[in-house]
């Protein structure tokens, strides 16, 4: 069997189609994620241990469970609990607060790569805790991590194919529908897979542009 | 509750399913990665040409795409794998590919002077590899390898959408004929996590060992630059 261009021709609006729900899963689930995961950072800074220790475990646990089964969870237990949301709200929110526990652990490691001064010049003049926050660390922290959190932008564009498990329209999803009607899988799946590198590539060319930018040494 | 307890020599043979991937995929990006790895840091152009055109390939494409790829769209061209074997190359050379990048960009860090070392002490390149450069490289290479072996255990779930029974398709068949969808779903994300758990306390000890070996400490906060390397759409800069 030989590729067919005229196929390949008319599955593409198909495709396309489907690449407007990646799309617009990725960038939801993105904004979830880096507010989120701030939200998990400072949490973790709070002066009780118990709650801090509760919310690191909570993080690791849903950080080191795979998104699919992740994705049953909030897709079938919640309708149990009396909450029904669609197929793409569940795998936005899914894929956000998945990730939401990568981009803690970067902010984390942002945080603590503001150099000790800082703190000790803000103890010095006597700021309020917001104006620390705000003012001093948060800017200087969010600098050095804006091309890592880029790299985890590539990563969930390349995790919301796994959306199909519960029927989300993406990309992958309607290249295996045309390719189930017509039995020809070869060309929808090689392009969605060729669309995939050149998109990565792309943007990791993006990143480490970003880098070259912020870099701070 | 009960039922998904009963059902237990299923959650069995699913994390079995799961546990194997892990360790062949595991297996099979490991080679691929210390291959390639090295083909990066070669003074021939062309050998690392190879590097980028396998790196930018298989990093840049989702895991799922690659193993829909081998399912259905290779045997079309004659092409056939069984079920787990297209799992595990498809695992294999994604992983591979991140594994690759850490690979290149910890021999890169070796200190310039060890390499000029080799030079003058007229080591052959195979020589200056085995008992120079790689034994440095490894440590660093070790806590992002760690990294990547629990993104690789969670990358199996995959495999559930082409038909094999592992941990998630066992969770999704028990809640299919007991109807109990919190507790079957929960079970398998604890069972997941315990699988994470006991990689992780793996990865611990071998980094202790190794650290001890090279007479260094472990850092107490993993840095950006560590985490960076083990984020699956990142790369090691250098």
């Amino acid at each position: 069997m030989t590729w067919d261009w005229q196929y390949s021709g008319d599955i593409f609006p198909d495709l396309l189609s489907g690449l407007r729900y990646t799309v617009i899963a990725t960038l939801a689930g993105y904004v979830i994620a880096i507010v989120l995961g701030l939200v998990w950072t400072l949490l973790r800074r709070t002066p009780s241990r118990v709650f801090n220790q509760t919310i690191r475990w909570i993080t690791e646990f849903i950080r080191s469970t795979p998104l699919i089964p992740q994705l049953y969870f909030v897709f079938f237990v919640l309708p149990a609990w009396g909450i029904t949301i669609g197929s793409l709200t569940a795998g936005i929110i899914t894929l956000g607060v998945h990730y939401s526990t990568y981009t803690a652990e970067v902010y984390r490691a942002g945080i603590a790569d503001v150099p000790k001064g800082q703190w000790e010049a803000c103890t010095a003049l006597n700021l309020p805790k917001s104006r620390v926050w705000l003012d001093v660390i948060l800017p200087q922290a969010i600098r050095r991590v804006i091309p890592t959190l880029g790299n985890y932008l590539i990563a969930m564009f390349k995790d919301s194919p796994m959306l199909l498990a519960i029927n989300v329209a993406e990309l992958l999803f309607s290249a295996y529908k045309v390719g189930s009607q017509s039995l020809q899988f070869l060309e929808p799946i090689t392009m969605v897979g060729l669309l995939f590198v050149v998109v990565s590539v792309i943007s990791s060319i993006l990143v480490r542009r970003l880098e070259r930018r912020y870099a701070t040494t | 509750m009960s039922d998904v307890l009963d059902s237990y020599p299923q959650w069995l043979d699913g994390a079995w399913v799961t546990v194997r991937l892990t360790l062949l995929g595991g297996a099979l990006a490991l080679v691929l990665a210390l291959l390639f790895g090295m083909a990066g840091t070669s003074r021939h152009a062309w050998v690392r040409v190879l590097n980028r055109v396998y790196v930018e390939f298989f990093r840049g494409n989702a895991t799922l795409v690659l193993l829909f790829w081998f399912f259905y769209a290779l045997p079309l061209i004659g092409l056939r794998f069984t079920t787990m074997f297209a799992a595990v190359l498809a695992l294999g050379l994604n992983v591979g590919a991140y594994g690759a990048e850490v690979v290149r960009g910890s021999i890169n860090a070796v200190p310039k002077a060890q390499y000029e070392a080799t030079i003058a002490l007229n080591f052959t390149p195979f020589q200056r590899m085995r008992r120079v450069l790689l034994p440095q490289a490894f440590a660093l290479m070790l806590p992002p390898f760690g990294n990547l072996l629990i993104e690789l255990m969670k990358g199996t779930a995959i495999v559930s959408l082409v038909g094999l029974v592992d941990l998630t398709r066992v969770s999704k068949n028990i809640q299919g004929s007991t109807g109990e969808t919190v507790a079957a779903f929960s079970m398998v994300l604890v069972l997941y996590f315990v699988i994470a758990q006991v990689l992780q306390l793996f990865v611990r000890y071998a980094e202790r060992r190794v650290d001890r070996m090279l007479g260094r400490r472990l850092p107490a906060e993993p840095s950006l630059g560590t985490i960076a390397a083990g984020a699956p759409g990142a790369g090691v800069a250098g």
